[in-house]
C-alpha cells in the first residue's frame, strides 16, 4: 500500500467517523467511543512490540493506573476539571512506566516478558487487596469529567456524543504524536533497536536509555486510555490491570497488524466487536475467541492489515496491469 | 504456641513450595531446552484437580482417581504438543505468548462446558484424613505431610534421572545447548515431545494432590501459572535447581507473607522478584545471556 493509498483511507475512516453519532444510535455512539479506547490503549502497546522490540506482556497496569489516578483523586470531586485530572492521570502512568522500566529492561526476550507480567500482577493484587482503594469492588465515579475557562463550560463530557468526539480526539491526537516521534531520530533509533540491538549500541547510542523513553512514552499513552476508560464507564476496578487486559491488548496488536499504527485500531474494531456480539451468539464465545486467535498466529502472523495491500492489488490487477510493476513499498 | 505457630506456617511454606516446584520444574525445562515459554502450563494444573475432582466422584477413591487421570493427563498434553506447541518453535516469543494465551481461553472454556463454573471440593482420602497435635491447640494434618512427602520423592527421583541418567545428560545438555545435542545426533524433537509430557504430567499431578486441600474452581490455573513463572524467572530460565530454590523462597514469603503483612501478601512476593532481579537480572542460577 503506497503511503497515499492509506492517508486517503485513513482520512476517509476519519470523516466517517466524524459523521457516525449524527446516525448512530447511542449505544453504537458508546460502543464506538470504546474502540477509540481500545485502540489509544493498543497503539500505546504497538509503540513497544511493533517498533521497539520489547514485549510487554503486562501493559495493562499503566491502564489501570491510569483509571485509578483519575478515580482516587476525584472520587469525592463535585466537579472533575480535565485539566487537573487528564495530567494527573498521565503523570501517575508514565511514572509507574519509569518504576517497571527502570526494572524490567535490565532484561531481555523471554525474561522481559514475565518480569513485566509479574510487575503488572503486583499493581493488580495491591489494588486487589487495600481496603483504602475499594478492594475487588473498585471506586465508582459519580461525575463526568468538564472543560471549563473560567466558569464557562467549554466541553462536558456527560452527554455520549461529547464524550464520543473527545476520545476521537485523543485518538487522532495519539495516532498523530507517535507518527512524530516515530519520524524523529528518537524513531529511528528504537526501530533500529528492534531490527538489531547491538549494532544500534556499537554506533554509540545507549540503547536502555531508548526504550525506558519509549516504555515510559507507551506507558503514558495507556494512562489516558485508562483515564477515558474511567470516565466513560464510571468505576475503575482491579480487572483493569488484570493480566488477561495485557493478553487481549497483545492479541489486538497483532490481530491489526503490527508495526503499523493503523492495525491496531483496526484490531481494536475486530476485538471489541467480538467481545461484544460473540456472547449473543453463544455462552462460550471465549473459545471462539480463543481459536480466532490461534487461527491468526497460524495463518496471518502479520496480522488483518497485511490483507488490505493483496485486496488492493487484486482489484487493480482487474482494471489494468501496472507496466512499471507493483508501487508497493 | 507462639514456636508451635511458626512451626505450622513453616510446614506449609515448604507444602505449597514442593507444589509449586512441580509444576515450574516443567516450565523450565520447556524453556530450557526448547526456549519456548508456555502460558498453557497452568492449564494442566486445572487439568488435574478437575480429573481429580471427576474421578474420585467416579471410583470413590481419590488413588483411583489420580491412577487413571494421570494417563488422561498425559494424553491430552501429547496431543497439545502435536497440535499446538510443536509449531510454536520457529515462531517468536510474542507470537508463542499470544498463542498459549489463547490456549488458555480455550481450556478455561472447556473446563467450563465439562465440568461447568461451580466450585468443587475433594475429600481427603481416609487414611490420611487425621492430623498430628503438635500442642493442646496447634496440629498438623497428615495429608499436608503426605503432599510434602510424595512432592520429596518426586523431586528425589527427578533428580536421580536427571543428575544420574543418560537420559538426564542429554536434558541437561539441551537445555545449555540445543544445536550441539542436535548435531550430536540425538533427536531433539523427540526429546522435547518427552519432557513436555513429564511436565505435563508433574503440573497435573501437582494439581491433583492439592485439590483435597484447595478447592477446585474455574481459572484457577492462571494464578499458579503467573506464581510459576515468577518462581522460574527467580531461579533461572532452564534451571532445575533453581526452580526447586524459587519455589522454597515463593513458598516461604508468601506463607509468611500471609501471616505477618496479610495486606500485602501479594505484593510480597513480586516485589521480592523485582529485588532478585535488580541483583540478579538472569535469575539465581540462570546463565548471562
Amino acid at each position: 500500500m503506497t503511503s497515499r493509498t492509506r492517508n486517503l483511507s485513513l482520512f476517509m475512516a476519519l470523516v466517517a467517523l466524524v459523521l457516525f453519532p449524527l446516525f448512530g444510535s447511542s449505544f453504537y455512539v458508546g460502543l464506538v467511543t470504546r474502540i477509540f479506547i481500545v485502540a489509544i490503549f493498543a497503539l500505546s502497546l504497538d509503540l513497544l512490540i511493533g517498533y521497539t522490540g520489547l514485549v510487554s506482556f503486562g501493559h495493562a497496569a499503566f491502564f489501570g493506573i491510569g483509571g485509578y489516578a483519575l478515580a482516587i483523586a476525584f472520587q469525592d470531586a463535585a466537579v472533575i476539571h480535565i485539566w487537573q485530572a487528564l495530567p494527573l492521570s498521565l503523570a501517575a502512568a508514565g511514572l509507574a512506566a519509569l518504576v517497571v522500566g527502570w526494572i524490567s529492561i535490565r532484561t531481555s526476550g523471554v525474561y522481559f516478558i514475565m518480569i513485566t507480567l509479574a510487575m503488572a500482577q503486583m499493581f493488580f493484587y495491591y489494588f486487589f487487596e487495600s481496603s483504602r482503594f475499594g478492594g475487588d469492588d473498585g471506586i465508582f465515579l459519580f461525575f463526568k469529567p468538564v472543560l471549563m475557562i473560567g466558569s464557562e463550560d467549554i466541553l462536558k463530557l456527560d452527554h455520549e456524543n461529547n464524550f464520543y468526539y473527545f476520545a476521537l480526539a485523543c485518538l487522532v491526537s495519539g495516532y498523530l504524536f507517535l507518527v512524530m516521534i516515530l519520524r524523529a531520530p528518537f524513531g529511528k533509533v528504537i526501530t533500529a533497536i528492534k531490527a538489531n540491538e547491538h549494532r544500534v549500541r556499537a554506533l554509540g547510542y545507549s540503547t536502555n536509555g531508548y526504550k525506558l523513553v519509549s516504555f515510559v512514552i507507551a506507558g503514558t499513552l495507556a494512562g489516558l486510555a485508562g483515564f477515558l476508560e474511567g470516565a466513560h464507564t464510571g468505576y475503575v476496578n482491579p480487572s483493569y490491570m488484570s493480566w488477561h487486559e495485557s493478553g487481549v491488548c497483545i492479541a489486538i496488536v497483532i490481530l491489526g497488524g503490527m508495526g503499523t499504527l493503523y492495525g491496531p485500531i483496526v484490531g481494536a474494531f475486530i476485538i471489541v466487536l467480538l467481545q461484544n456480539f460473540l456472547p449473543e451468539l453463544t455462552g462460550h464465545w471465549q473459545l471462539l475467541l480463543g481459536g480466532i486467535v490461534i487461527a491468526v498466529v497460524l495463518f496471518l502472523p502479520r496480522g488483518a492489515t497485511s490483507l488490505f495491500p493483496r485486496i488492493i492489488a487484486f482489484f487493480r490487477s482487474k482494471q489494468k496491469i501496472d507496466p512499471k510493476g507493483p508501487t508497493d513499498g | 504456641m507462639e514456636l508451635s505457630f511458626y512451626l505450622v506456617q513453616l510446614l506449609n511454606a515448604i507444602q505449597y513450595g514442593f507444589l509449586l516446584f512441580l509444576v515450574a520444574s516443567g516450565l523450565t525445562l520447556l524453556f530450557g531446552i526448547m526456549g519456548i515459554i508456555n502460558l498453557a502450563h497452568g492449564s494442566f494444573y486445572m487439568l488435574g484437580s478437575y480429573l481429580a475432582y471427576w474421578l474420585t466422584g467416579v471410583t470413590g477413591s481419590l488413588w483411583l482417581g489420580i491412577l487413571l487421570g494421570l494417563p488422561i493427563a498425559l494424553a491430552v498434553g501429547y496431543l497439545v504438543e502435536r497440535f499446538a506447541i510443536s509449531f510454536l518453535f520457529k515462531l517468536d516469543h510474542l507470537y508463542q505468548v499470544l498463542l498459549t494465551f489463547a490456549l488458555i481461553l480455550v481450556f478455561n472454556e472447556l473446563q467450563q462446558i465439562l465440568w461447568g463454573t461451580d466450585v468443587h471440593s475433594v475429600p481427603i482420602p481416609a487414611i490420611l484424613s487425621g492430623s498430628f497435635q503438635l500442642t493442646e491447640n496447634q496440629s498438623y494434618p497428615v495429608y499436608r505431610l503426605f503432599i510434602s512427602a510424595a512432592c520429596i520423592a518426586l523431586a528425589g527421583a527427578m533428580y536421580w534421572v536427571i543428575q544420574k541418567t543418560r537420559l538426564g545428560m542429554t536434558i541437561r545438555a539441551g537445555a545449555s545447548n540445543r544445536e550441539m545435542v542436535q548435531a550430536l545426533g540425538i533427536n531433539v524433537n523427540r526429546l522435547f515431545a518427552f519432557v513436555f509430557s513429564m511436565g505435563v504430567g508433574l503440573a497435573a499431578f501437582a494439581g491433583m494432590l492439592a485439590a483435597p486441600i484447595d478447592s477446585v474452581y474455574p481459572g484457577m490455573g492462571d494464578n499458579v501459572l503467573i506464581i510459576s513463572f515468577v518462581v522460574v524467572v527467580i531461579g533461572g530460565t532452564g534451571s532445575i535447581k533453581g526452580a526447586f530454590v524459587g519455589a522454597m523462597l515463593i513458598g516461604l514469603v508468601s506463607t509468611f507473607g500471609k501471616v505477618l503483612l496479610p495486606e500485602m501478601a501479594s505484593v510480597v512476593v513480586y516485589a521480592l522478584m523485582a529485588i532478585i532481579l535488580l541483583w540478579r537480572p538472569q535469575g539465581l542460577f540462570g546463565k548471562v545471556a
